[in-house]
């Protein structure tokens, strides 16, 4: 009996606190979530980060810009692949947030661009990145460094350097070992 | 607008999809009745390597080749395709020596020799980078059909749109077929395959 009510404290405990952990949470009701980059290759000057991003609430909001200490500039872009032709381009006015929806960037797609790294980014490490919204202001993040070739999907981050078929170990770690 | 943005590239891209692909129904549709119609995709040039070296269609002859068109201030479909790249020769082993592998920039101001040298050292060791001058470049990318063009960006800066395919050439330097961009490992592997199985056998 005592053991069933510790636990359903620390589950109360855990329900009402545990949001406060979730990152990037506080600002309105955007929430950014598993924000991460790839990391990049040696003397690289640009690197991308992603994540996704909801908007809980009934009205739309905007992407606007971003600042990091990793990078020199930071731009909102939108790149596609399009008859065999890669184009990446800066969103003017930034990035729409539908009001009860949620955008994700990703590879391949919206990114929050780093122009002019300080230093190439290396798996493993963390940087901290203002975002700000329109009207949600800003919202501090911690963006993880996974692997070159990582990607996200509904599992969560896949770190295994584009794998695809995931079997032959972790990205940039199998490129090292030759 | 945004639309209008894009508009231009997009024609551009249509453009040379379709220039692309009248290459290759005019490779196929002569290739059998003719054979002194050359080739419509590859040629001559003359450029440096990543270690510092002159190249030219002549170092590449005698084995089949992979050429892919990119540069280092890419974010995310050069190094994509550069590691996608590197697992498939992994995953060749040995016939993975049956062929070279090039990466020639389309920004030939910014990616030097050095800075090619470096970023290559990230991914399998056997890609090679390619780089010259402006004219060296536009003249490569021309005889292999790859759009490019010079984007400004806000604040001085710049990023390039261009073809974002690897192209598959044969021993004789010949065109043999493409693998686009986030083809899956098995398909792209058959094809790496199959130009490794066209190596003049000794």
């Amino acid at each position: 009996m005592r053991t069933f009510s510790k636990l359903a404290f620390a589950a109360v405990l855990i329900a009402f606190v545990g949001p406060a952990f979730a990152q990037g949470t506080g600002a309105a009701s955007i929430t950014v979530e598993q924000p991460y980059a790839r990391a990049t290759p040696a003397g690289a000057k640009t690197g991308a980060v992603y994540m996704t991003i909801d908007n809980k609430s009934g009205t739309a909001d905007r992407l606007t810009g971003a600042l990091s200490d990793v990078a020199d500039k930071l731009q909102i872009h939108e790149m596609k692949v399009e008859n065999g032709v890669m184009q990446m381009r800066e969103i003017p006015g930034g990035l729409p947030i539908p009001a009860n929806g949620s955008v994700v960037l990703k590879p391949g797609s919206y990114h929050v661009m780093l122009i002019g790294l300080k230093k190439p980014l290396t798996a493993g490490e963390k940087f901290p990145l203002t975002l700000t919204f329109e009207k949600a202001g800003n919202i501090a993040v911690t963006v993880p460094v996974q692997a070159m070739g990582a990607t996200q999907d509904k599992g969560g981050i896949n770190s295994m350097g584009g794998m695809q078929d995931g079997k032959s170990g972790g990205g940039m770690g199998h490129m090292e070992m030759k | 607008m945004p639309a209008r943005q894009w508009m231009l590239p997009a024609f551009a891209g249509l453009f040379s999809c379709a220039v692309f692909a009248l290459g290759i129904v005019y490779i196929v549709s002569f290739s059998r009745g003719a054979p002194t119609i050359t080739t419509q995709i590859g040629g001559a040039f003359s450029l440096v390597d990543d270690t510092g070296a002159t190249v030219t269609e002549k170092t590449l002859a005698g084995k089949p080749y992979t050429m892919y068109f990119g540069y280092t201030f890419c974010p995310d479909v050069c190094p994509t395709t550069l590691l996608d790249l590197s697992r498939w020769i992994q995953k060749l082993g040995p016939d993975a020596d049956k062929l070279n592998y090039v990466f020639v920039t389309v920004d030939p101001e910014r990616d030097t020799v050095q800075s090619l040298h470096d970023y290559l050292s990230s991914f399998d060791k056997r890609i090679r980078g390619y780089t010259g001058t402006a004219a060296e470049i536009a003249q490569i990318a021309k005889e292999y059909r790859v759009y490019y063009k010079k984007v400004p960006t806000e604040g001085g800066g710049y990023t390039m749109d261009h073809s974002a395919i690897i192209y598959l050439m044969g021993s004789d330097g010949k065109f043999v077929t493409v693998i686009p961009y986030q083809e899956d490992d098995a398909s792209a592997l058959a094809k790496l395959r199959n130009v490794a199985s066209l190596t003049p056998t000794s």
